[in-house]
């Protein structure tokens, strides 16, 4: 008996495009029928900097410690953090050690921890300090001779939008950002790209007069790979939603993203973006975007992109900015049985300030499949409860053979796509009510990822630096989006400057009531939160 | 909460199941699969014990059959368990005298609709699961070789009597090795002329390796003894010298390429909760499995 043709094997499904498949010759180990063996990373060096940050000890170290635990990095591989610190190698491993104990996901083993810290390395100086950049470069490159990491790094930039430049121009200077044909270089950065168009340009320039497109990887961990693939899969796995995804069966979609927190300790970061610029622009302009968009030639980085940019660009402002927006700010109130104060009130909040923590938008999407069908967005802080969905209303059955008091208690359809938390998704329709008398009431059905499969979601940062490591291509946004995001966002932002100022709600509330107003004109109201 | 059921039918245990999730105030809803344990009274307990870890976060229905007093009257005795270890339903099914032998009659009523079923041996496994009646019924039947007492050979018997769907947890043991060697070889390597297993004299894990390792590479691979514990080392005699990965303590493995500098890896033995666990995971038929049992059966002809 002999082996089966290898030509047999299926392609790997729901895998988001292999990376340099044509470039390395195929190792005969892997075989895309062979699901246990998981990717992992090859040799490689993962340089931080923001090493001190709230966001490294609590995500990104125990990230990296889970991905070890799982064995998905490779032999040798080494860590590098940066930062203003006087601290010796033993230091930082002793507070990447703390950090993993305390927020890893899974369980601490010693042996583990022990072959990870023969990694660790720490190279204190400031980001203007072209001695400190040199020692970097000389401490990668031992690296490579001791522990064989074959001359590939990944440099994580946890650190604020405005040191970008700095930051990237010595990585340039110092000869870190070439890799002279051996080995790979990539970067890494967080949200906020710019905070209008002009300034996401900038942005971008700076990058890419130094590293290629292709190894700048975007991260919006908030909206996590698995997500995007969940609503892939949903829309183009599926025979039964697709015929209905249209304006001729949708009546309108609402996406929501509420948070119960104020603005904590970001007052610096938050006074002057606001809401819409915040989360609006990235993650629910994403989140319309793999709603509305149609179906991508190929379950790849770059044919997805193409779809996306493509509904992007067809997406229309309402006419009257005054009455298509709403925005506000949260008052003192109570939220979730706590008093809490206002945003004028937060430290660091100037008292005239008006930047907005609440944002509604109507949008409009000018293609055959949602032709007058209006998008609502709406992004805010303070309110009842933390929730991330997507929501599709149906138009009603154009005809009902029941009488209307029947009918009395029945509403619209609905499918909502669950973002967070308790991902899932729930359809709501109309049921009978048990009893001798006929009459129709809405339920829900409800499907939650958690419980249903066998195997938990990986944590967003994992996978993330996973895909960074192993260099495949990012779901996130290339340049193209983040500036179609801003095209759409910048005119709103503008109006607002010039003409409104955020109407105050009580903290705890669903919003201001110019929101409730814009759904109120169009005969329609916002999802209870 | 626990219900002992005594002398028993399977409507009965439906009916006290279906009071239970009342009483606990949940519907039977998101059940992701069935699990059939086949064991005895002996090992029951570990078996459960690791399987509701498997599924801790996802809910599944274990069902356990226990074979007892082969010789008395018929009788089937059960003991559910909701809301105890997780989320799931556990029942511990006690067969009786000649109904032992129809433990699949007791099983069928009692699947969870619409979800796939997976059989599993802790410990004596029948010489073809496929046809064997608990075995039928299971779209995934995991078998535990090392648990044989000549492992090698219950691995050749079951190659004989491979089914779609089959599977053994001496194969699943392999899976952090396999992908460390898979890893090693992402990298540009000088041809591979041939390889070593080493291992304990009775391990099947070692047995699979070699073989897996024989059919991809298209080279020899021996399998030589060490003291364990487990799989120590695997290496290949290559045109520019000998490429190891060595894991002498059972935790951490060095990698030793001629030119390089050594790189060292965790690699520890996983808990028969990690193995179901990775079994339950994929439903579909493991291909690769059963070319490598293939090999290892032409290999031993």
């Amino acid at each position: 008996m002999t082996a089966e043709p290898e030509g047999l094997a299926p392609a790997s499904p729901g895998v988001i495009a292999e990376v340099d498949a044509a470039a390395q010759p195929r190792n005969p180990l892997r075989d895309p029928r062979d699901r246990r063996i998981p990717r992992v990373a090859g040799p490689c060096v993962l340089v931080m900097f923001g090493v001190t940050g709230d966001l490294a000890r609590k995500k990104l170290m125990p990230a990296v410690y889970d991905l070890a635990n799982r064995g998905l990095l490779p032999p040798g591989f080494s860590f590098v953090g940066f930062a203003r610190r006087d601290w010796a190698d033993e230091d930082f491993a002793q507070v990447t050690y703390q950090a993993v104990k305390e927020y890893a996901r899974t369980p601490f083993r010693d042996a583990v921890w022990e072959q990870l810290s023969e990694g660790v390395r720490f190279v204190s100086g400031s980001f203007s300090d072209d001695a400190a950049f040199d020692e970097l470069a000389e401490c990668v490159h031992k690296l490579d001779a001791e522990r064989g990491t074959g001359g590939n790094y990944a440099f994580y930039l946890s650190i604020p939008p405005s040191q970008f430049p700095t930051v990237v121009q010595q990585l340039k200077r110092s000869g870190l950002s070439d890799s002279h044909g051996r080995g790979w270089r990539r970067v890494v950065i967080e949200k906020p790209f710019g905070h209008d168009l002009a300034s996401a340009r900038e942005l971008n320039a700076t990058l890419d007069g130094v590293f290629p497109p292709e190894a700048v990887f975007r991260i919006d961990h908030y909206l996590g790979k698995e997500t995007v693939q969940n609503i892939l899969a949903l829309r183009f796995a599926n025979e039964m939603y697709e015929p209905i995804w249209n304006r001729g069966y949708v009546d309108h979609v609402q996406i929501t993203m509420a948070e119960d927190i104020g603005i904590g300790g970001r007052a610096g970061y938050y006074d002057g973006i606001g809401a819409a610029r915040d989360v609006m622009q990235n993650h629910l302009l994403q989140l319309l975007a793999l709603t509305a968009m149609e179906e991508p030639v190929a379950f790849d980085a770059d044919s997805l992109r193409m779809e996306k940019e493509k509904v992007l660009s067809a997406v229309r402002l309402p006419a009257d900015l005054a009455t298509g927006t709403a925005r506000g700010q949260y008052a003192a109130g109570w939220q979730g049985g706590r008093q809490v104060g206002g945003f004028l009130e937060e430290d660091g909040i100037p008292p005239d300030s008006r930047t907005e923590t609440y944002a509604a938008l109507r949008l409009g999407v000018d293609t055959r499949r949602w032709a007058g069908v209006p998008f609502y967005l709406r992004a805010g802080k303070r309110l009842p409860r933390r929730m991330t969905e997507i929501a599709l209303i149906f138009q009603r059955a154009p005809h009902l053979p029941f009488s209307a008091t029947d009918t009395e208690e029945l509403g619209q359809n609905a499918l909502v796509i669950r973002i967070q938390p308790d991902e899932g998704i729930t359809v709501r329709f109309g049921s009978k009510v048990p009893g001798t008398a006929m009459e129709v009431r809405d339920v829900n059905m409800d499907f939650a990822y958690g419980e249903s499969f066998t195997e938990s979601s990986p944590e967003a940062y994992e996978r993330l630096l996973l895909d960074v490591l192993i260099g495949d291509p990012p779901l996130f946004p290339r340049q193209q989006e983040v500036e179609l995001g801003w095209r759409i966002l910048d005119p709103v932002e503008d109006f607002w400057a010039t003409y409104s100022k955020p109407e105050q709600y009580p903290a705890g509330s669903a919003g201001p009531a110019s929101a409730e107003e814009l759904m109120a004109q169009d005969g329609r109201a916002w999802r209870r939160l | 909460m626990t219900i002992d059921l005594t002398d028993t039918t399977t409507a009965a245990i439906h009916e006290a199941l279906t009071q239970a999730r009342r009483r606990m105030g949940g519907p039977a809803s998101g059940m992701v699969l069935t699990l059939i344990i086949v064991t005895d009274e002996a090992d029951q307990y570990d078996a459960v014990r690791a399987a509701s870890h498997a599924g801790r976060e996802h809910p599944s229905r274990i069902l356990a059959v226990i074979t007892r007093k082969p010789k008395s009257d018929s009788r089937l005795d059960a003991e559910i368990r909701v809301g105890e270890t997780g989320p799931g339903e556990t029942i511990l099914l006690r067969m009786y005298g000649p109904l032992g032998e129809h433990a699949d009659s007791v099983v069928a009523p009692l699947l969870a609709p619409d979800v796939p079923v997976v059989t599993w041996w802790p410990d004596e496994a029948p010489r073809s699961p496929g046809s064997d009646r608990l075995g039928a019924v299971a779209q995934r039947r995991v078998t535990d070789a090392a648990a044989a007492d000549a492992p090698r050979d219950m691995l050749l018997t079951l190659a004989k009597s491979y089914q779609p769907g089959d599977t053994d947890l001496s194969w699943t043991r392999s899976t952090p090795w396999r992908s460390l060697l898979a890893a090693t070889l992402d990298q540009p390597y000088p041809e591979i002329l041939s390889g070593e297993v080493l291992a304990e004299p009775t391990n099947p894990t070692a047995d699979l390796i070699a073989a897996w390792l024989g059919t991809r590479l298209g080279i020899e691979v021996r399998r030589g003894e060490s003291a364990g514990p487990g799989v120590t080392e695997v290496s290949f005699t290559t045109q520019d010298g000998q490429v190891t990965i060595s894991r002498p303590d059972g935790r951490t493995a060095t990698l030793s390429w001629p030119g390089r500098p050594e790189r060292r890896v965790a690699l520890h033995r996983r808990d028969t909760d990690d193995l179901v666990a990775e079994e339950l995971r994929r439903l579909e038929p493991d291909e690769v499995y059963a070319e490598t049992l293939r090999a290892l059966a032409r290999g031993s002809s």
